[in-house]
């Protein structure tokens, strides 16, 4: 009850965030990306303000010797650089210059029933699925192709 | 056209910030979204589904909260029609989940513990994001 309280907190507050920040308005992000047109850097002082805090309270929190209501910390340590990083990440980007989308705010604004959201995050889900069902199906090759993440 | 907010920009980044640390604080774990929804669906949902759907619980609730209280709903306009968007969120499920994250995950917290793989992936998916804005506002007829 306890851990579902903790990822309930963290979710309302992430998604107040991107709300304040305004990046569930689509049209704010593509002006960020656009930088030899309409260029609004907003989204480079989301980052910096989340990274700054999260860089200076990881830190504390990384002091501890595990977290309030779990035995230890999961924090990932792989440091390979592998195709399906740069592939993967790269495939990413282009949905996100597309449709202006990532998965945070794209799953924060469904509550206003856009079509385009419900559109966006559906297909988003399926994407998931297809490959989490892919890697059950051919776990080889797809292990190859993604290492082990 | 949107305009430079860079208080709300900063606030509500900070806020972002915060529910990363609380989350690692209270339940040891990253805050990347893809990964967090990605790890609810089949066909192996992670055994601790429960603090992960209340996340996401979270994440649909917390835009209504701030429009109740400011009183006012977001603006949320859309570059294009409908299969296109359905194209890119298609993209951008399958790349996070090849790429082992998205914005929250590697931009924010892997560019937070200075992770070489997130600062690497955040490079491409920023880079490959650019590229394609400038080629549909600039590059077609633009």
């Amino acid at each position: 009850m306890m851990r579902v309280l903790a990822g309930l907190a963290a979710g309302l507050l992430f998604g107040a965030g991107l709300s304040v920040s305004a990046m569930i308005n689509p049209a704010k992000v593509l002006n960020f990306l656009d930088i030899a047109g309409t260029w609004d850097p907003s989204l480079l002082l989301v980052m910096a303000g989340a990274v700054a805090v999260t860089f200076a309270g990881y830190r504390l929190v990384l002091r501890r010797d595990r977290p309030l209501l779990e035995t230890s910390f999961a924090v990932p340590t792989r440091r390979d650089l592998d195709p399906a990083l740069i592939g993967g990440a790269a495939l990413f980007g282009i949905g996100w210059g597309l449709g202006g989308y990532c998965p945070g705010p794209a799953i924060s604004g469904l509550a206003y029933g856009a079509a385009e959201t419900l559109a966006f995050v559906g297909a988003m889900v399926a994407g998931m699925l297809t490959w989490r069902l892919a890697r059950r199906a051919w776990p080889t090759s797809a292990a190859a192709a993604a290492g082990k993440g | 056209m949107t305009e430079f907010t860079p208080v709300s920009a900063l606030l509500g980044g900070a806020m972002i910030g915060a529910a990363a640390v609380l989350l690692l604080a209270l339940l040891g774990r990253i805050a990347g979204i893809s990964g967090i929804v990605g790890s609810l669906l089949p066909p192996a949902p992670a055994a601790d589904w429960p603090w992960r759907a209340a996340f996401v619980a979270g994440l649909i609730a917390g835009p209504v909260l701030v429009a109740w209280a400011s009183g006012t709903a977001p603006a949320i306009w859309f570059p294009m029609g409908l299969p296109w968007i359905a194209l890119a969120g298609f993209l951008v499920g399958v790349g996070t989940m090849i790429g082992s994250g998205c914005t929250s995950g590697h931009g924010v917290c892997g560019i937070a513990r200075l992770a070489p793989r997130s600062l690497v992936a955040t490079g491409v998916f920023m880079a490959s994001a650019i590229a394609v804005v400038f080629i549909i506002r600039h590059g077609i007829g633009g």
